[in-house]
């Protein structure tokens, strides 16, 4: 597969991971943002062949994960609807409310539907004027261009029954928030090649600037990543800091241009809450007013719906790099993939539940 | 003039299954005589006994049944109907049995298509015939429209087990090979990429074969050291491997490397984001051998197409029993867990 | 996050007004809104992620930096720590 395989090339890997050890001094702890590149690093066990004086600290770039307890609640409530298809990527229908997840809403009666594009969303509600159809709208910056265009164009072609229940994040807020925690340990950053690819790398230069750290945009296959990790730890021991790219074939430092002016056309900067995480000002992304006949949560009233965590659940730390996954006490026992007690246990990229799957417990 | 009054008769040819297709009066027979006889018939079943009344050779017998609710009901590569004949035959055949004969029973819904039937009870018996099992007695029920989604089939099947041959989950011993009959995932992306909704094309098609001719020449070439044989169906090679260490209190080592993926599988699955050792195959076959034997059970499995590609994919170990663990390209080493539940596609 | 993958654009069409266009991904192909990369021409890689293509894959960039890998490799006396498993090796 071009551009996928050159990029698992088992002896190009393996050089990388000699130049990795001879550049590694001192001990460096560096978080991946993304889920999606936990996921491969540990698929690939890429953990077990770094030096041990490189501790990877998997970050909350999993929007499963991070989408807030009380969005999942009136997700199910709009999706328990008579009149309701929603519609949702797969990732969505295992992640557990307080007592049910999408799946069971489905057995329920609901009319609960995978879509792999939002686009496929619009087409049902095209194909069923007379249902209320709704998009359970999740995701980063990776995920907003389509999320936004779906909206754009519901409102181009006036798709009356259609809505999106929107839980829109953002990278670079979290960021600073885990940077400014007192508790913060981690030293570098793999940002998230894919939300690059969107949104470029200009934002992340003044975070390297006042926190003063290295961040390399990296990809996503084994060879992507050990070159993210050597010119992290490059810049770490040479004392530098800033932003360096190492996903050049996708990402560029404007990003996407096109896609930025269509998300901010669509959505607004909102604050927003983070599972596991809390309140993070300015993180999140909500209908603008011109398209707020969209929002399924005013559409259907749900916005006095609120919900708890699990107080056994420390998703929270996990997801800031302050607990690997098995150190917390609910691992593997009251916490499972099969009952997750928080969200990094339900999404495959979830730390917790990368950790479960494939994790060799020595 | 006289005016002769008659009651309208009953519209005996239809195109769609009606509730009194399956009542046991004149429609259930015309059903049986028009849809099932013409493509199934045979000695036992033409009796229209309640009952086949089966002479069996003596030893042991094997006995398994399954249902199938696959949609789509057709698939590139295959159709329900094919699909429950093979699935009996082979959970026949890993249990080192000859397949002999079949059970069908039907359940169709209201408005169903008689033609669609009529496609499926073909290829049931197309089915049967190249495995060389004979579908002996059967039933047909009708339920309401939305009672079922237009037709479920269960099989049941009996066959009688070689003298001397001891397949079992549990006999799995340290050192023996594991072999994979070929490629992973085609069943399961074929019915992925085939369902409406996702906007996929693909020409992948269903590996739904029957395993029980390749089955028998490994047993006459290598009959008492092959210690366990499956088809890795639902939860694919993972749950199948899983199963195995699991019964046998071993561990097993894979290979990446080894695992025969075709490119538009793969392709699929990258996209899809689903791991292809989690896929459903339906005419695969994983074995455990002793490890002297494998190369003699290859060479056979290779004479067949079912088995072209088999390949050594790992080795049956001492360490981590219960687990199934892969060592990657890259030499580290990560668990090969079960699957959970349903394969979903994610963007994340 | 953002699972995307790279696939090579075969052929253009305009659905509701939106560009669109079929994209194959070793062989399977999969339906992705070109909105975004208005330029691409039929015959270019692209990344997609849920059913959009987002960015135009720099074929250039990609060549230039699996070169400077490749010279990595044989610049240093490259010996991997171990045998790499194959098939025959089992």
């Amino acid at each position: 597969m071009k551009y996928i395989d050159e990029y698992r090339d088992p002896q190009l890997a393996l050089k990388l991971l000699e130049e990795i050890r001879r550049k590694t001094a001192r001990h460096w702890s560096i978080m991946e943002i993304c889920g999606g590149q936990t996921h491969s690093i540990i698929r690939n066990g890429i953990d077990q062949l770094l030096p041990d004086t490189i501790e990877l600290v998997h970050g909350p770039g999993c929007p499963v994960c991070v989408t807030p307890l009380e969005s999942i609640e009136r997700a199910l409530a709009i999706a328990a609807r008579e009149e309701v298809i929603f519609t949702s990527f797969g990732d969505m229908l295992r992640v557990p409310g307080n007592a049910r997840d999408l799946f069971m809403v489905r057995s329920a009666g609901g009319d609960v539907r995978i879509v792999f594009s939002p686009l496929d969303a619009l087409q049902i509600a095209r194909d069923n004027p007379s249902k209320e159809v709704v998009f359970f709208a999740v995701g980063f910056e990776t995920t907003a261009p389509a999320n936004a265009m779906v909206v754009w164009q519901a409102a181009r072609e006036g798709i009356e029954n259609f809505s999106v229940l929107v839980s829109q994040v953002m990278v670079p807020p979290a960021m600073r928030a885990i940077l400014s925690s007192p508790e913060n340990r981690v030293q570098g950053f793999l940002a998230a090649g894919h939300v690059c690819a969107v949104m470029g790398y200009e934002e992340y230069e003044p975070i390297a600037r006042e926190f003063q750290v290295p961040i390399v945009p990296t990809g996503f296959e084994p060879v992507d990543l050990l070159a993210g990790i050597l010119k992290t730890i490059e810049l770490l021991e040479e004392g530098k800091s800033g932003v360096v790219n190492r996903y050049g074939r996708v990402v560029s430092r404007e990003g996407n241009p096109l896609a930025r002016e269509i998300i901010m056309k669509v959505f607004e900067v909102t604050d927003r809450q983070w599972r596991g995480l809390g309140p993070i000002p300015g993180s999140g992304l909500g209908l603008r007013r011109e398209f707020a006949s969209f929002d399924a949560e005013k559409r259907f009233q749900v916005t006095n719906i609120c919900a708890q965590e699990s107080p056994l659940c420390m998703s929270g730390r996990v997801l800031q790099g302050m607990l690997k996954p098995d150190g917390c006490p609910a691992f593997a026992k009251e916490c499972t993939p099969e009952h997750p007690l928080g969200a990094t246990m339900v999404s495959s990229e979830g730390a917790c539940a990368a950790y479960y799957n494939y994790h060799l417990t020595p | 003039m006289t005016i002769v009054q008659t009651c309208p008769a009953p519209i005996m040819q239809h195109e769609t299954v009606q509730m009194a297709h399956g009542a046991g009066g004149r429609l259930s027979q015309a059903l049986m005589q028009r849809v099932f006889m013409p493509h199934l018939h045979n000695s036992f079943l033409d009796l229209l006994d309640d009952q086949a009344k089966l002479d069996l050779p003596s030893g042991r017998i094997a006995f398994t049944t399954d249902t199938y609710v696959v949609s789509p009901i057709f698939f590139p590569g295959g159709n329900i109907g094919e699909l429950a004949v093979n699935g009996t035959v082979n959970d026949l055949a890993v249990g080192g049995a000859k397949p002999l004969y079949l059970s069908a029973g039907f359940v169709l819904e209201e408005g169903f298509s008689l033609a669609e039937l009529e496609v499926i009870v073909k290829s049931m018996a197309e089915a049967a015939h190249r495995a060389g099992v004979m579908m002996v007695t059967g039933d047909t029920k009708v339920v309401g429209k939305g009672q079922c989604d237009r037709i479920f089939i269960n099989t049941s099947g009996i066959g009688v087990i070689r003298e001397g041959v001891n397949l079992s989950c549990r006999n799995l011993k340290a050192g023996d090979s594991i072999i994979l009959s070929g490629t992973v995932g085609d069943h399961g992306m074929a019915i992925m990429t085939s369902r409406t909704g996702l906007s996929f094309q693909s020409r992948i098609t269903s590996d739904c074969g029957a395993l029980n001719g390749m089955i028998s020449a490994m047993l006459d070439a290598v009959p008492f050291t092959i210690h366990a044989m499956r088809d890795p169906t639902r939860g694919g090679v993972a749950a199948t491997l899983n199963e195995l260490a699991q019964s046998s209190s071993v561990g097993i080592e894979i290979h990446e490397t080894t695992i025969p993926v075709k490119p538009d599988v793969r392709g699929a699955c990258e996209l899809l984001g689903i791991d292809p050792l989690h896929v459903a195959n339906e005419g695969k076959l994983v074995v455990a051998v002793a490890a002297g034997d494998a190369g003699k059970v290859l060479e056979v499995m290779r004479n067949f197409d079912h088995g072209r590609d088999a390949v050594i994919i790992g080795s049956v170990v001492d360490d981590h029993p219960g687990m199934v663990v892969m060592r990657t390209v890259y030499g580290s080493r990560r668990i090969i867990d079960l699957p959970l539940g349903e394969q979903l596609p994610r963007i994340c | 996050m953002c699972l995307a993958i790279p696939g090579k654009l075969l052929e253009l069409t305009i659905e509701n007004g939106l560009k669109m266009g079929t994209i194959d991904v070793n062989g399977s192909k999969t339906r992705a809104c070109l909105e975004y990369v208005p330029d691409i021409k039929v015959g270019q890689y692209t990344i997609v992620h849920a059913g959009f293509a987002l960015k135009i894959i720099d074929e250039e960039e990609a060549a230039e930096s699996l070169k400077l890998w490749q010279e990595l490799i044989e610049s240093g006396a490259f010996q991997p720590d171990e045998e790499l498993p194959s098939a025959e090796s089992l």
